[in-house]
């Protein structure tokens, strides 16, 4: 038993050391068409600079500094690793009859509002899903349960991508919830409960503010501790609510309820008819997540669906954000593609993937741009990254090149020579 | 009385004059005898009209022939609704109407073999839940057509898209669906106003999960071997119940007294399907299930002409080409149920490089608006991995094959002159995001005009609702 300890013990020590050399490892990038997102705007024939896992500067030029192993990016664009804004990963791999899917759960006494779930417990790293988004560009998510059956869908979590075994970013970093007809359909079947129902959830949490709220205390409302204590930092505005709304009259009535909250950050989901109440969403300051190809009228609470939706909604100065999938989160390129095909500007596409999203979650501090002392995720594709013919070259996380593999490519290389003396299990690549 | 009294008399006398008749040509034995009893085999015909339209030359185009071609700054003649050439000195017609596409790229319509749309429409709401005839396992007898709403929003979405023709095939659920019908991308006030005319029908099929599942708890199916053994059944019922008709048949020609037998809507469907009459498009994920399907398909004798979704196609592409079924596939769908947990975006490609037909479809009322960009990631993908494939040769996963799989070649899916004039005029290169369908013409006629807002189809469901005929 010593034994097998010492050597476990050696390789975790040699693991932590090797992580720390490559973390350390200066790199240029040079050459390439950098989109910083931040104020330097867009850079030709530049250099990232990347020193202990963050950028160290961007430049203009190629600038190869003694010791920075250098990469040759000339021809290629350059720009912050992709921000998932809305997902399940790393809560499911399979969608369904396949086992268990975190991003589900059924009644439960722990909570009967659904505010205290807690995804931060469930996120697996070592889910197929995150090598096939990471070596798109996928480089770090908000990720979320989608069904709860109650009010609301837990506390999401900002996470990496990266070849990692601590993927969270930020635990209990948004709560979400959703007043369309899906909202309505799980809260009493009307919008006429389902309101009154979160009016009077963010009620209690006020109201529990600075209150201590341990087993020992009373506590008389209808919210359980648990989901009351997960409520407190959203009534402060500390981290978002994102609301799932779609017809323009529930998102009006969302806009009434941040004006009847004033410290409540909102984010709104969907927004499918936000260009009808664009100026509102504009003059309240709400960003919104959007599915800029969701042009069909799925319900009656989306008749005014349009692909139009994010150029509309950016013209009268709405923040917005794109990427809403799981295992084709890596599509959300194309997303953002179709959106400036719609009248979004290329400058927002790309935002609405990067910056944008870090943004309205509150992390733009350390992901979301290429500027100085943030973390280096980043991709160099060999072309406009909006465009479904181009991809991603090469990947970096926190730093850290991403080995281009995931299952699927191993699939591909085994499957791409079809005649073999031997079953093609035995083929390894 | 007295009213009823003439009629019997005039009836008697129809019945003489039919006596009287056969009387004059022979003395056989068939005197006595029925007419054979012939089933009507097309009982919802076609009312397809195409919109009057002159000749139109599109020119200054890089034209995507749909066979393979690409010609630069060139030219193409649709007239009397027919491609009449591609080319670059072309003799016209005096009223041609000249649409200079400099810059534009022109390719022929694309063809989705999966759709459903109308059939589940928009609003998705259960009143429109009309795809899947959830009641037993094999429902071959029910015909996706007489779910199809016409007025689903989706049908101009598609037009938008550069969609011409689909099949709209019944969903998954069932070992065997039901079955399918090709429509042209036209609105219609019925179904019939759409339909392909004399195009073949399709039987919806499928292989794995679905079934099982929704059968699990009911009668079954409940496993794979449990939805094998249906298939098997019911073509071994189909078989039986053609041998019947054939046995009437030969013996009415025989003149020996043959009673006809009672018709079985879902027994029939299925003979006709043996026969080759209707093409079977199998819904089908998993290599090791499409291999299953393959003896059976020898076992019964019959022909299954494509395989949907067929995420892993990639795996047993040389077998499929050998036995000539062509693959619908997406570009880059998996995950989302454990038989699609092995795809690959380099699926289509590899399938198309082992000489395989490939055809590129959506199954969503989403992708069908730009197929055209599924092709383009299914072909990037392909030539990241070393198969080079031009992009003449990749738009055939989008109009020719799909033609092919649904019997139509002959008449749309290719540029080639003579063929029906459904074509689309691309703002740029359609294997890009930014590219979209300025143009589509339907037989000759322009039914979509990105660039003339007031002349789009809106559908009755969107009149009067927020967003009416607005740019979607």
């Amino acid at each position: 038993m010593k034994t097998v300890n010492k050597v476990m013990f050696g390789v975790l020590f040699s693991s932590v050391l090797t992580t720390q050399a490559l973390q350390a490892k200066s790199i240029a990038i040079v050459g390439g068409t950098i989109h910083t997102m931040s104020s330097q705007a867009s850079i030709e024939n530049g250099t990232v600079l990347i020193k202990d896992g963050k950028i160290q500067q961007v430049v203009a030029g190629k600038v190869t500094p003694e010791g920075y192993e250098v990469v040759d990016a000339t021809g290629k664009v350059v720009t912050p690793g992709l921000i998932g804004a809305m997902s399940s990963l790393g809560l499911v791999d399979v969608g369904f009859s396949a086992g268990t899917n975190d991003s589900n759960s059924k009644q439960t006494s722990i909570s009967n509002y659904g505010a205290a779930f807690d995804v931060s417990y469930s996120v697996n790293p070592d889910s197929s899903l995150m090598a096939i988004a990471r070596i798109e560009g996928v480089t770090s998510a908000a990720t979320s349960m989608s069904r709860t059956g109650q009010l609301f869908n837990g506390q999401g979590a900002m996470i990496s991508l990266g070849h990692t075994k601590q993927p969270i970013i930020q635990a209990r970093s948004f709560v979400s919830t959703q007043v369309g007809n899906s909202g309505a359909d799980a809260i009493g079947g009307s919008r006429s409960v389902l309101w009154v129902s979160l009016e009077q959830a963010l009620g209690e949490a006020k109201f529990a503010i600075g209150k201590s709220l341990t087993p020992m205390d009373e506590w008389h409302g209808e919210l359980s501790k648990s989901d009351v204590t997960a409520l407190i930092p959203v009534v402060k505005g500390e981290i978002p609510l994102l609301v799932d709304a779609k017809r323009a009259a529930d998102i009006r009535q969302v806009i009434a309820l941040k004006q009847r909250h004033k410290g409540l950050n909102i984010v709104i989901l969907h927004a499918t008819e936000g260009w009808r109440v664009a100026a509102e969403l504009a003059a309240n300051n709400i960003p919104v997540i959007l599915n800029p190809e969701s042009n069909l009228p799925y319900e009656f609470d989306q008749l005014g669906a349009t692909l139009e939706n994010a150029g509309r909604l950016e013209k009268a100065g709405v923040k917005v954000a794109i990427g809403m999938e799981s295992h084709n989160i890596r599509l959300v390129r194309q997303h953002a593609g179709n959106a400036v095909a719609n009248g979004l500007s290329w400058q927002q596409g790309l935002a609405s993937i990067t910056i944008n999203v870090a943004t309205l979650y509150g992390i733009d501090n350390r992901l979301g741009s290429l500027q100085a002392g943030k973390q280096a995720d980043l991709v160099i594709w060999s072309g406009d990254p909006l465009e479904v013919m181009e991809t991603a070259e090469m990947v970096f996380i926190a730093g850290e090149e991403v080995h281009q593999e995931s299952r699927q490519s191993k699939l591909r290389d085994r499957y791409l020579q079809l005649q073999s003396d031997k079953p093609l299990f035995y083929t390894r690549p | 009385m007295n009213l009823l009294f003439p009629k019997r008399l005039a009836a008697l006398a129809v019945l003489s004059g039919l006596f009287a008749l056969n009387g004059c040509s022979d003395a056989d034995p068939k005197l006595s005898q029925e007419p054979l009893f012939e089933i009507n085999q097309n009982p919802f015909p076609s009312t397809y009209k195409a919109i009057a339209s002159g000749s139109v030359v599109i020119t200054n185009a890089t034209i995507l022939d749909g066979i393979g071609g690409v010609f630069e700054n060139s030219s193409v003649l649709l007239q009397d609704g027919k491609v009449v050439a591609i080319g670059t000195t072309l003799t016209l017609p005096e009223d041609v109407l000249t649409v200079d596409a400099k810059g534009k790229w022109v390719t022929p319509g694309i063809i989705d073999v999966h759709s459903h749309l109308g059939v589940y429409a928009a609003p998705s709401v259960d009143a429109h839940s009309d795809g899947n005839e959830i009641t037993k396992p094999v429902t071959a007898q029910v015909w996706a057509e007489h779910s199809i709403w016409p007025q689903d929003p989706g049908f101009q979405r598609a037009l938008a898209g550069g969609i011409t023709s689909m099949q709209i095939l019944p969903g998954s659920a069932n070992l065997v669906g039901g079955r399918g019908v090709t429509v042209k991308n036209m609105p219609g006030t019925t179904v019939q106003d759409m339909k392909f005319p004399d195009a073949p029908y399709g039987m919806k099929m499928a292989c794995g999960e679905n079934p099982k599942r929704v059968y699990g708890k009911k009668s079954g199916p409940s496993t794979r071997m449990g939805n094998v053994a249906g298939y098997r059944q019911a073509w071994s019922d189909a078989q039986n119940y053609q041998h019947k008709w054939d046995k009437y048949t030969a013996d009415h020609k025989a003149g020996k007294e043959a009673k006809v037998p009672k018709r079985d809507l879902k027994l029939e469907t299925l003979a006709l399907t043996l026969k080759g009459e209707i093409l079977v498009h199998m819904h089908c994920y998993r290599s090791d299930d499409m291999g299953t399907m393959l003896d059976v398909m020898k076992e019964f004798d019959y022909k299954i002409t494509a395989f949907h979704h067929a995420v892993e196609s990639y795996k047993i592409a040389d077998r499929l080409a050998e036995e000539g079924i062509c693959s619908a596939m997406w570009a880059d769908w998996w995950g989302f149920k454990l038989e699609a947990y092995d795809g690959i975006q380099e699926n289509v490609a590899m399938v198309h490089a082992a000489k395989a037909c490939a055809i590129v479809h959506s199954d969503s009322d989403l992708g069908i608006q730009r197929l055209n960009q599924e092709a383009a990631k299914a072909w990037a993908n392909g030539k990241r991995a070393g198969i080079d494939i031009t992009q003449g040769e990749a738009w055939q996963w989008l109009s020719a094959n799909p033609a092919k799989s649904l019997g139509i070649f002959d008449q749309t899916g290719s540029l080639e002159a003579g063929k029906n004039a459904d074509v689309v005029i691309w703002s740029a290169d359609p294997f890009s995001t930014y590219a979209q369908a300025e143009h589509v013409y339907l037989d000759g006629a322009l039914v979509y005009d990105r660039n003339a807002p007031d002349t789009w189809p809106v559908s009755d469901f969107e009149l009067g609702q927020p967003g009416e005929g607005d740019s979607k």
